[in-house]
């Protein structure tokens, strides 16, 4: 079969061309032009510099904001974890009719457009929102509490966004233990919590990983929640970028901070793959 | 295999609570986009289709939704249409490099929108090229491309390769072979992964935010443009009518599918 040698190539060539061109060389142009001058008309002048770099670390303001990226893609992280596994467990553990329908229920906000869950914050947490109108209604409070434009506000956002994947993962991995492991834990006298400690536990870790892992990537690239519901002062850098790029132009600051951004994910990344291997991400996905 | 009452219980109660935070500001959305005041706000007034009415003679909101039914609609058909073949070659040959590639390939999952977004921008910029519609295109295929080939790929590796090898054997051309065996068996999920790649497409925003032009305004676009002056019950109903959209569109496709797989 000489010509199987060059056919997966030909039905590679569609797919390698376009990330080639639409995301290897644009990528590839972001650092070049994070070495780049910008000139006070705006436009960009080739000159390798370290200038970029040097101006981020330089002032307290931009290593403030990536900080605060890495504080709260941190929190989010955990936040998702204690919030999600119990979720999963209970997929996993139930013996509910209703189990397939629940499970599908948790997919339904994936659905629904991020923009649209993103501002229905605004109508729990806002002044005239339900939370304040709810605890005013039984005499709790009697000020709306300021809830909104906080970093709490963007946790919230952030959370209800990103909970699914978490939950996925991790039920996914615990469907896969294998149930005869979990009869011989209790014939040898564990008892529930043991045979949960000692068995369901260390054989979820791998969707546990790759839920955290998903989790925090897509935290710390995040743009739209502190937009929304985060006022002035809890940007991310995400928001930085943006504003470097669309607000001030200011082309190859805005790629300097991008490629800040990737190579702090990448290290990421690069050490999860290293560990636990690259494609176990993506087993979630293919359930 | 029972816990013990109490634990299960309380693992009952806290996926119930869980359910609760996703479900309770989708509801309020639907629940608002009724109340006739002018803001978006509690207690409610009583019940209202106006704002609905508003919404419908939104000629902008309108556009938007034709720009992004085209958008996402295009960016299927191309994202699967490059994913297929992909997925053929991942799955039935081994060549060097192969796992190296597979990576390349889902990389735009973990590289951050706003990267990709500033990344392609700046590369037309230098090729001197404005935005256009085929920017938006083809950024938004790069984008759901390795969720269509995630989903593909699974589907080809449970399909038997003596099916494919039987055709061959009696005679078959390897592209009959795929027409008339390999793409009838992994039709399901190309599907699938159109409509996840529909859906990505209709709901990007960072992105996007970086690629739209002014005439090529997507529905997120449209409601992020909202968003800058207040939550008004329009956005409110505009929420509504999305959600009723994009909950409907897994469901009908899926009642397609069953109906079309029975004939």
């Amino acid at each position: 079969m000489k010509e199987s040698r060059w056919r997966p190539w030909l039905l590679l060539s569609p797919s390698l061309t376009a990330i080639f061109f639409l995301l290897v060389v644009p990528v590839l142009f972001v650092v070049v032009y994070s070495f780049w001058l910008r000139a006070p008309t705006g436009a960009a002048i080739p000159a390798f510099q370290f200038g970029n770099y040097a101006r981020f670390f330089e002032d307290l303001f931009y290593p403030t904001i990536l900080f605060r990226t890495l504080r709260v893609s941190v929190i989010c992280v955990l936040l998702c974890l204690v919030m999600g596994y119990i979720p999963a467990y209970f997929f996993y553990r139930s013996k509910s009719r209703y189990r397939q329908a629940l499970i599908l229920l948790i997919m339904v906000p994936f659905w629904i457009s991020f923009i649209i869950r993103t501002m229905s914050w605004i109508n729990i947490l806002g002044a005239n929102g339900f939370l304040n109108y709810t605890l005013m209604r039984f005499g709790i409070i009697t000020e709306p509490l300021s809830l909104l434009y906080n970093e709490a506000a963007v946790l919230m956002g952030l959370i209800q966004y990103l909970l699914p994947f978490m939950i996925l993962n991790i039920y996914v991995s615990l469907e896969a233990i294998d149930k005869n492991l979990l009869e011989a834990a209790r014939s040898m006298g564990c008892n529930e919590w043991q045979a949960f400690r000692e068995v369901t536990l260390p054989l979820s870790l791998p969707g546990v990983s790759a839920g955290c892992l998903l989790v925090f990537v897509l935290t710390a690239g995040t743009y739209l929640p502190p937009m929304i519901l985060g006022g002035p002062g809890n940007e991310m850098i995400a928001n930085l970028i943006f504003n470097r790029v669309i607000g001030t132009l200011d082309w190859p600051f805005g790629s300097a901070i991008s490629v800040i951004l990737l190579l702090l994910l990448g290290c990421i990344v690069w050490t999860y793959n290293r560990y636990l291997g690259i494609n176990t991400l993506f087993k979630a996905f293919k359930s | 295999m029972k816990l013990p009452f109490s634990g299960w219980s309380l693992i009952r109660l806290y996926t119930i609570l869980v359910y609760l935070f996703m479900f309770l500001p989708i509801v309020v959305v639907i629940v608002l986009s009724f109340n006739p005041q002018q803001f978006a706000s509690f207690p409610m007034q009583g019940f209202s289709l106006k704002w609905y009415v508003q919404l419908a003679q939104n000629e902008a909101i309108l556009r938007a939704f034709k720009n992004s039914l085209v958008l996402g609609t295009l960016t299927a058909l191309i994202a699967s249409a490059i994913a297929v073949p992909a997925a053929m070659a991942f799955v039935r040959y081994s060549f060097r490099g192969k796992n190296t590639l597979n990576t390349l390939l889902l990389a735009p999952i973990m590289i951050p929108e706003v990267v990709l977004g500033v990344a392609l921008l700046l590369f037309i910029r230098w090729l001197q090229q404005p935005k256009s519609f085929a920017l938006l295109l083809a950024g938004h295929v790069i984008l759901t491309l390795p969720y269509v080939l995630l989903i593909v790929q699974a589907r080809m590796v449970s399909i038997k390769r003596v099916y494919e090898e039987a055709a061959l054997s009696l005679g078959a051309s390897p592209l009959q072979t795929f027409k008339e065996v390999t793409l009838p068996l992994l039709m399901p999920a190309v599907l699938a992964g159109m409509l996840f790649s529909f859906t990505i497409s209709f709901d990007d925003i960072t992105a996007t935010l970086f690629w739209a032009t002014a005439e090529h305004q997507t529905v997120p676009v449209r409601i992020f443009g909202m968003l800058r002056h207040s939550i008004s019950p329009e956005i409110n109903a505009l929420g509504t009518v999305m959600i009723v959209f994009t909950i409907m569109t897994p469901l009908l496709a899926g009642y397609c599918i069953r109906r079309f797989s029975k004939n």
